[in-house]
């Protein structure tokens, strides 16, 4: 059998291929991050739980409704999108004019309280969620052999994240936007309307994180402490990727997660902790993050 | 206020009165406990309010006896400082006599340090590590339920028999996991088996096991060995299943409880083989004492652990109320008293606690029912051996000093 580097290739070729799908929830994740950070200026601490609750909307639909994991798939981002909007209308909003501090705290405390509820309702367990029949099953690449759902991740999660960069960087849309985050007042002076632009970015936000829940429902059990795995991790993914850089946050959430998987290959203890040491090295070198603009 | 002969003669009778009210408050003594475990992580399930609604059964069932008992609970959010933290100030700050539970080994371990050290008796249930009653055993501990050489020796013992002599490990990176593979790897080995590698994985915050399951698969191995507990060994059965890996290996959970067979579905888990010491449809004792709990726990069926939490709580309370509340604070007193009484419940029958704290209890080899054969709420186990008290657990280890003497 061909080895590379003392593991043998197909074994490899394995992790590099789940380290991509594991990449794909960071990126769908950093994302959001990203998009709120570029546009608020807030540090939405709250995501993971955010991300937890599109999971629990898409289980809630299925055993409350009987409402099945596509059109979950749709549902669920809008009915967390929509309580990211009421969660902005509320608190957040209030907190522009004061240091990102506040916001930190402020989500800090909404994902402390959003997990406890529903670990207090449901668990720590996990509650089973089907993968989709259409997607049921597995392909054998000869390397290894691919659940057919964690293939749909990657192309639903590559699909998403750059539909979500075009629509930024590429239509009139992301053209005001971004001019609102460069010039608010100004912007304004064009008769745009900011405050809700703000309003409904933080719900597009969040109802990326939600979208990624219910992607990732059927692979990992519903969990309350699903998000708290995650949330960190991302939030290095963002640091790397450059504070606020939409395209950054995509590239870093995918090569980190393929990075990561690897590093479970050599070395599985550290398989928690490379991320940082990449977080770091990249600071050491660009504080900026790699794709960030320094200020 | 101008002073009275009246109002003289009632403070003199109110002063006469004072030096009986603390005495009689002495002869009404009372106990408290303290139930100490995972309340928010990936064992909450399996132990968590549940041991601490058995504890209060155990309280409710042994009725008055002359002094009253209050059970305290806390979370130790599976970290070893805080859990010590918490047992430190429930011995010098909140008078507690007695914690029970304890599940998470490194915290467990953490909490017989702080134990020994203020003399507070120590009756764990929930943790694995047969430290507590070899290496680092103490006059004031005593190990409840399981540990991880009885499920070594039972699920892997099982396993090697049944043909799987070549074993691959998932295990969690902490004291429980690394001591779970050791121990079963000497029965594969004793066996004429062979171990051909390992994942450690860190613990707590994994959910993703597909890379360690990758890796598992490639080694080429029979058995998957999963030193694992909670909800991390529900997710790594889930993805082994996802990933197709009960194609080729089989799947030895060597720690896992009903609850988490609850978790992951009969569909999934049917034909695995699983060790515990207390199944709730064992004999008429585990029957009746499930259907007065159930409602409590709901939706959940006790384990062994929260059967052994009840067991454990009751038995100290037997021993309390044979040395006499008022020595209760004495934790080597209470937990000497505990050795010497047997112990008789309707969980684990008739036992015994041995000189070094180990509670020997026969140990039962299950295998879990296809989803066909289950016939109600958690018929979820169909008994395959019996392993009898006097072989199921370590024989004393010499590290502990209590076996010297």
């Amino acid at each position: 059998m061909m080895t590379i580097l003392g593991v043998p290739a197909p074994l490899l070729f394995g992790q590099l291929l789940l380290g991509l799908i594991n990449g794909a929830f960071y990126a769908l994740l950093s994302l959001g991050l990203a998009v709120i950070f570029g546009m608020l200026n807030i540090i939405n601490f709250a995501h993971g739980a955010l991300f937890m609750t599109g999971a629990f909307v898409a289980w809630m639909l299925l055993n409350y409704l009987g409402i099945g994991y596509w059109p979950a798939l749709i549902l669920a981002p809008l009915i967390v999108g929509a309580f990211g909007l009421v969660l902005e209308k509320l608190f957040i909003s209030r907190l522009y004019k004061l240091d990102p501090l506040y916001g930190l705290l402020l989500t800090f405390g909404l994902a402390l309280i959003i997990e406890g509820l529903f670990r207090n309702y449901y668990g720590s367990s996990g509650m089973p969620y089907q993968i989709p029949t259409a997607l049921d099953g597995a392909v054998n690449l000869g390397f290894m052999y691919l659940p057919k759902y964690r293939g749909w991740v990657v192309i639903a999660a590559v699909v998403v994240c750059f539909g979500t960069w075009a629509v930024l960087e590429k239509t009139r849309l992301g053209a005001t936007l971004r001019a609102a985050t460069e010039n608010a007042p100004l912007v304004q002076a064009f008769g745009v309307n900011v405050p809700r632009m703000v309003t409904l970015t933080y719900g597009g936000g969040v109802a990326l994180a939600a979208f990624a829940g219910v992607l990732a429902a059927p692979i990992y059990s519903v969990n309350p402490n699903m998000g708290l795995n995650f949330i960190i991790v991302v939030f290095a993914v963002v640091v790397i990727g450059g504070m606020g850089s939409i395209l950054g946050a995509i590239v870093a959430g995918f090569a980190l997660g393929i990075i990561e998987g690897l590093t479970k290959v050599f070395y599985p203890q550290g398989s928690a902790t490379v991320i940082f040491v990449v977080m770091a090295i990249v600071l050491l070198i660009r504080p900026a993050g790699l794709f960030g603009k320094t200020a | 206020m101008s002073l009275t002969r009246r109002t003289l003669l009632g403070s003199a009778a109110a002063a006469a009165a004072l030096p009986a009210a603390p005495r009689a408050r002495a002869q009404q003594t009372s106990i408290k406990i303290g139930v100490l475990n995972d309340m928010s992580g990936p064992y909450r399930d399996l132990g968590g309010l549940h041991d601490v609604a058995c504890v209060k059964q155990a309280v409710q069932e042994f009725g008055p006896k002359g002094f009253n008992v209050d059970v305290i609970f806390a979370d130790h959010q599976n970290k070893p400082d805080i859990g010590a933290g918490i047992a430190r100030q429930w011995f010098d700050r909140d008078g507690v006599d007695m914690i029970i539970d304890v599940n998470t080994s490194s915290v467990a371990l953490a909490v017989n340090q702080v134990c020994a050290e203020k003399n507070g008796a120590y009756v764990n249930v929930g943790a694995a590590t047969t430290d507590l009653t070899g290496r680092q055993c103490t006059p004031v501990t005593i190990h409840w339920s399981y540990d991880n050489y009885m499920l070594a020796k039972s699920t892997g013992g099982a396993m090697v028999k049944a043909g799987g002599t070549t074993w691959y490990f998932i295990t969690a990176d902490y004291v429980f996991g690394k001591q779970l593979e050791a121990n079963t790897t000497r029965f594969v080995n004793e066996a004429g088996g062979k171990v051909l590698g390992s994942s450690l994985y860190p613990f707590p915050g994994t959910t993703d096991f597909s890379s360690f399951l990758l890796s598992a698969q490639s080694s080429g191995a029979k058995v998957l060995g999963l030193a694992n507990a909670g909800a991390d060994t529900v997710n790594s059965i889930k993805q082994a299943a996802e990933f197709g890996l009960k194609k080729t290996m089989k799947v030895a959970a060597l720690l896992m409880f009903i609850t988490d067979v609850h978790g992951v579905g009969l569909e999934t888990a049917q034909g695995l083989v699983l060790t515990e010491s207390f199944y709730w449809d064992l004999n008429d004792g585990t029957r009746a004492f499930t259907s007065r709990i159930k409602s409590k726990m709901a939706p959940f069926y006790p384990n062994m652990v929260n059967a052994g939490c009840y067991s454990g709580a009751l038995h100290y309370l037997k021993a309390i109320a044979d040395l006499g509340a008022a020595k209760a604070r004495d934790g080597k007193a209470a937990i000497e008293r505990m050795k010497a009484m047997p112990t008789e419940d309707e969980c684990f029958g008739k036992a015994r606690v041995r000189g070094d704290g180990l509670l020997l209890v026969p140990s039962y080899l299950f295998e879990v029912k296809a989803p066909a054969e289950s016939k109600g709420p958690w018929d979820y186990y169909k008994l395959l051996a019996t392993t009898p008290a006097g072989q199921a657990f370590e024989p004393p280890d010499a590290a502990c000093q209590l076996n010297h003497a």
